[in-house]
C-alpha cells in the first residue's frame, strides 16, 4: 500500500526528468513543480515533449533519469496503476473508456478493488450518491459507444474523480468540446482546485483557455523547459515566443477574388445516410458550394460531419437524396472524381488516404498510376489514356518533382509513407490531390495534430486552390481554422445543418451556441 | 408421407437437436470466451478431434468415461494455452496459427488414436426423461446426456458471468479495447492466454461427447467439421452464450433432418438433407450480413492484424 497522505489536493514535482529514445532526447532535464491546489498549464508545440513528460509522471514510460516527488516524497511509479494508487489520475487525449460497456460498468470496473461478483444494485445506488456531488450530469446506463465526444470527455473526468484522483492531468481536454462546454468543464475543475480538493496539470495549445483558467504555466520546446510563470504576468506574445523560439511564421495567403455565385459546383439535396453502427444519422436538406468559395462546416465531433465527409468520399453509401457536382450526379466513384475533377483530403490521411506500407512514390501515384500521359510533362497525370502497364520511371519522376515542390521531408521517395511524420504525410497527400486542376476540393480536419508551421503552410495551399477557382468544402472541428479560411460557414448539430452565416459576419459565440444544439 | 411419419420426423429432429447439439454447444461457448477476449481460435476443430481421441483412449484404459472427459478437457486446455502462448509472440496472426493448430490437433489425434479404433469404451450416462410417454420414439428422443445439461447450465452461467463478475468484465474489456485494458493495468496477453485456454477446455469436452456418447466410437471421421461450424455459430449468436445454446439446438436439429427422413423411408434425395447444417450456416451468415452496417456486438479487438 502507498503511504497515506491527508485528503485533498497533492503537490507533484519533477526533478531533472529526462527521457531518451535512442540518441533522441524527447525530454531533457525538466524540473517543474505543481503546488497542491494549483491549476498549471503545460504549453508547447507538437513533439515538444508534453505528452512524454506526463507519461513519465504516470509511469507509462520509465524516465532515463530524474525523479518524481508526490506530496514532497520521492516515489517510484512504474505503471499507471501505481500512479492511481498514489492519487494521480490522467485524462488522455484518446479515450480510455471501453466502448461496449455502459458508463456505470466503466466506472466500477476502473476501481482497484472490483469485487469478484458485482452487486449492480448496490453500485448503482452508491454511484447515484457520488454523482450528486459531481459538477456534471450524465446518463450512466448507455454504452459509451453511443455517447457524444463531449459526454465521453466528461465521463473520463468523472472517472478520475471517482477513483479519488487528487492530482489530475488533462491532455488537451477541450479539443472535442464546444467553447461553452470547455468553459463549463474547466471552470468547475478550477473551482475544485480553488477549494483545495484537487491539483490540475493541463496540456493545452489554446492561449485563451490558459489565460482564463490556469494559475501558472510552463512552456516546453524540443524537450526542454524554456520558461514559465504566473498567468497574468505573461502576455500571449511572450508565451508564443517561448513556444516557437526564433523562427519565421508563414501567414495564410490572401483571399483574392469573390465567390462565383453563378457557378454551383457542389449541390447536396435531401441527403440521408448513417454510419456503420447505424447510430449516427445525417440529414442534409440543402448545401451548395460555389466556385472560388470555401464553405466551412463547423460542429462538435460526432455530430455528423464525419459521415458527410464519408458520403462525399464514397466511404459510406447515401440512403437517399442527391449529390451533384458540376450538374452531374456524384457518388464518389473513381471515374466520376476524375471526370468531375473532385479531390478529397480526408481526416487522418495516413489511414484514410494512404497505403501506409507502400512507398511515397506509389502513394503519390494513386490518382494516376493507371494513366499514361502524352509527352514527358503530362506523364502519369489523371488526364492521360488508360494503361495496363505501369510506367515506373514516370511515377518516380513525378514523385521527385512533387516531393521537391511541396517540401515533403522523407529519407527517400522509396520509403514507406508510414515512416513520415504527420505533417509530411499531409503534405504528400496535398501534393497528390492539388497538382492537377481541381473543381471541387473536400477537406476534413486537414491540420489535426500538426505543428504551427505545417498548419500555416497547409492552410495557404487550401486558400491558393480556392483563389484559383476551386470550390472547397472544409469540414473541421477547429473553429479558428473555419473562421480563418471560410467565405461561408454552416454549423452541423445532431446530423443536420442548423445555422449558416457568411464568413465576414461570423461570430464565434453564436456559432458555438449552435454547435452545442442551443438554437 | 403420412401423419405418423411427419410426427416421427419432428420427434426425431427434436431428439437429434438434443443429441447432436452438445459438441456445437461446448465448442461455441469456448470460442465465445476466446473471441470475447479479442482473439479468434480456429484451431478448435483440431482440439475437438484430439479431445475425442484422448477421451476415448482414457476411457478404454481406465474404464471410466468421466476420467476420459477430464483428460479431454485438460488436453483441450493445453491446445488452447499453446495457441494463446504462440499468439503473444510478435508478428503472429491468430487466424493463420489457428488453421495450423487445427491440422496439428487432428494429425496428432490420428497418430495416437490408431490403436483405439477397435476396442470399445464405456459410454457417458444419459438420463431417461421420456419415461412418461408410451411412444418408443419419444423415449428415444428424450434420452438426455448429462453433458447436454451441463452445457445448458454453462451457457446460462456464462451469460450471467459476462455481466456480473469481475472476470467476465475484464475479458470483455480486453476484447473490446486493449488500450483501455492496459491503461487500467490489466495484462492483455495474459487474459487472452487464459481465455484461449478456457476455450480449449470446453472444446476438448465437446470432443469427449463425440467419442463417448454420440456417435460413441473413435474413428478418424468422427468430426464432420463441427469445430469449424461452431466458430461461425458464435458470429451468428452475436457472442452471446444464451444465443449460442439456441443456435446449437438449431444446428443440431438441422443435422438430424437427413437421418430422420431416411428412417421414415424417404429414399430419394434424403442425402441432400445431410447438407442442411451447412446450407443453414451459409444462409444465416448471408441473411445477417450487411454491406453498410458493422456487426453489432462484435468485440472491438477481433481480427485486428498486427
Amino acid at each position: 500500500m502507498p503511504p497515506e497522505t491527508p485528503p485533498g489536493a497533492i503537490a507533484v514535482e519533477t526533478i531533472g526528468m529526462t527521457k531518451r529514445f535512442g540518441a533522441f532526447a524527447a525530454l531533457d532535464d525538466v524540473s517543474m513543480k505543481i503546488e497542491a491546489g494549483g491549476f498549471h498549464a503545460l504549453l508547447g508545440e507538437n513533439g515538444a515533449g508534453k505528452s512524454t513528460l506526463v507519461k513519465c509522471i504516470m509511469g507509462f514510460y520509465a524516465p532515463s533519469s530524474g525523479s518524481v516527488l508526490v506530496a514532497g516524497r520521492e516515489v517510484a511509479i512504474t505503471n499507471p496503476k501505481g500512479a492511481q494508487g498514489r492519487g494521480l489520475g490522467m485524462v488522455y487525449q484518446h479515450f480510455t473508456l471501453v466502448p461496449s460497456l455502459t458508463g456505470l460498468e466503466n466506472l466500477v470496473v476502473a476501481r482497484p478493488d472490483v469485487p469478484a461478483v458485482i452487486d449492480w444494485r448496490g453500485e448503482r445506488a452508491a454511484l447515484a450518491a457520488f454523482m450528486e456531488r459531481m459538477p456534471f450530469r450524465l446518463n450512466l446506463d448507455r454504452p459509451v459507444a453511443e455517447l457524444a465526444a463531449g459526454e465521453k470527455q466528461k465521463l473520463e473526468i468523472i472517472k478520475q474523480l471517482y477513483l479519488e484522483a487528487r492530482f489530475l492531468i488533462l491532455d488537451e481536454p477541450t479539443s472535442v468540446l464546444t467553447p461553452d462546454e470547455a468553459g463549463e468543464v474547466l471552470g468547475l475543475l478550477r473551482a475544485m482546485a480553488d477549494r483545495g480538493e484537487i491539483s490540475v496539470l493541463m496540456i493545452s495549445h489554446k492561449f485563451r483557455e490558459v489565460e482564463a483558467f490556469a494559475r501558472s504555466v510552463s512552456v516546453l520546446r524540443r524537450g526542454r523547459l524554456v520558461g514559465g510563470g504566473r498567468v497574468g504576468e505573461l502576455s500571449r506574445d511572450d508565451m508564443a515566443a517561448m513556444m516557437m523560439g526564433a523562427r519565421p511564421v508563414r501567414v495564410v495567403a490572401d483571399r483574392t477574388g469573390t465567390p462565383d455565385t453563378a457557378r454551383d459546383v457542389l449541390r447536396i439535396a435531401g441527403l440521408r445516410a448513417s454510419d456503420a453502427s447505424g447510430l449516427r444519422r445525417i440529414a442534409v436538406e440543402g448545401l451548395t458550394v460555389h466556385a472560388r468559395e470555401i464553405v466551412g462546416v463547423a460542429g462538435v465531433s460526432g455530430n455528423g460531419q464525419k459521415e458527410l465527409a464519408d458520403v462525399l468520399g464514397g466511404q459510406i453509401r447515401a440512403e437517399g437524396g442527391q449529390v451533384r457536382v458540376g450538374g452531374e450526379a456524384y457518388d464518389g466513384r473513381r471515374a466520376q472524381s476524375r471526370a468531375q475533377r473532385v479531390r478529397f483530403i480526408p481526416e487522418e490521411p495516413l489511414r484514410n488516404a494512404c497505403a501506409p506500407r507502400m512507398s511515397v512514390t506509389e502513394n503519390l501515384a494513386f490518382r494516376a498510376f493507371d494513366r499514361r500521359g502524352e509527352g514527358a510533362s503530362r506523364a502519369g497525370s489523371p488526364a492521360g489514356r488508360p494503361t495496363f502497364w505501369l510506367d515506373g520511371s514516370a511515377m518516380r519522376r513525378r514523385a521527385k518533382d512533387l516531393i521537391a515542390r511541396f517540401g515533403v521531408k522523407t529519407a527517400s521517395s522509396e520509403a514507406p509513407i508510414a515512416t513520415l511524420s504527420g505533417g509530411n504525410v499531409q503534405r504528400a497527400v496535398l501534393a497528390r490531390e492539388l497538382t492537377d486542376p481541381v473543381d471541387l476540393l473536400i477537406v476534413a480536419n486537414p491540420c489535426f495534430g500538426l505543428d504551427f508551421s505545417a498548419v500555416a503552410e497547409i492552410r495557404t495551399r487550401i486558400m491558393a486552390a480556392r483563389n484559383a477557382g476551386a470550390a472547397v468544402l472544409l469540414i473541421s472541428e477547429d473553429l479558428d481554422e473555419i473562421l480563418e479560411l471560410s467565405d461561408r460557414i454552416v454549423v452541423m448539430s445532431d446530423g443536420r445543418i442548423v445555422y449558416e452565416v457568411s464568413g465576414a459576419q461570423a461570430d464565434a459565440q453564436a456559432i458555438g451556441r449552435h454547435m452545442a444544439g442551443h438554437h | 408421407m403420412n401423419e405418423i411419419g411427419l410426427w416421427s420426423v419432428l420427434i426425431a429432429v427434436i431428439g437429434g437437436a438434443i443429441r447432436v447439439s452438445t459438441p456445437f454447444l461446448f465448442v461455441s461457448l469456448g470460442e465465445t470466451i476466446t473471441e470475447r477476449s479479442g482473439r479468434i481460435n480456429l484451431g478448435l476443430e483440431g482440439t475437438l478431434v484430439f479431445g475425442a481421441m484422448s477421451a476415448y483412449a482414457t476411457a478404454v484404459l481406465t474404464g471410466s468415461a468421466w476420467a476420459g472427459v477430464a483428460v479431454a478437457g485438460c488436453a483441450g486446455g493445453m491446445f488452447g494455452l499453446l495457441h494463446g502462448w504462440i499468439c503473444r509472440l510478435p508478428r503472429v496472426n491468430d487466424v493463420a496459427l489457428g488453421i495450423a493448430l487445427m491440422l496439428f490437433g487432428s494429425g496428432l489425434a490420428f497418430f495416437f488414436g490408431k490403436a483405439f479404433i477397435q476396442p470399445s469404451a464405456p459410454q457417458l450416462p444419459a438420463l431417461a426423461l421420456g419415461n412418461w410417454s408410451d411412444l418408443p420414439q419419444v423415449r428415444a428422443a428424450l434420452q438426455v446426456n448429462v453433458l447436454f445439461l451441463v452445457g445448458a447450465a454453462l451457457s446460462l452461467f456464462l451469460w450471467w458471468a459476462f455481466r456480473n463478475t469481475r472476470v467476465g468484465l475484464v475479458v470483455r474489456i480486453v476484447g473490446d479495447s486493449a488500450d483501455a485494458a492496459r491503461a487500467m493495468g490489466y495484462h492483455v496477453d495474459r487474459v487472452r492466454l487464459l481465455a484461449t485456454g478456457a476455450g480449449g477446455v470446453l472444446a476438448g469436452i465437446g470432443g469427449a461427447y463425440l467419442s463417448l456418447y454420440y456417435p460413441g466410437s473413435w474413428n478418424e471421421g468422427i468430426s464432420s467439421g463441427q469445430g469449424l461450424m461452431a466458430v461461425a455459430l458464435v458470429v451468428f449468436a452475436r457472442w452471446n452464450p444464451l444465443a449460442c445454446f439456441g443456435a446449437a439446438l438449431l444446428f443440431g436439429g438441422a443435422g438430424a433432418l437427413g437421418p430422420a427422413l431416411q428412417s421414415v423411408g424417404v429414399s430419394s434425395g434424403y442425402y441432400l438433407f445431410y447438407a442442411a447444417p451447412y446450407v443453414l450456416t451459409l444462409g444465416v451468415l448471408v441473411a445477417t450480413s450487411s454491406p453498410d452496417r458493422a456487426l453489432a456486438g462484435a468485440p472491438g479487438e477481433l481480427g485486428q492484424s498486427k
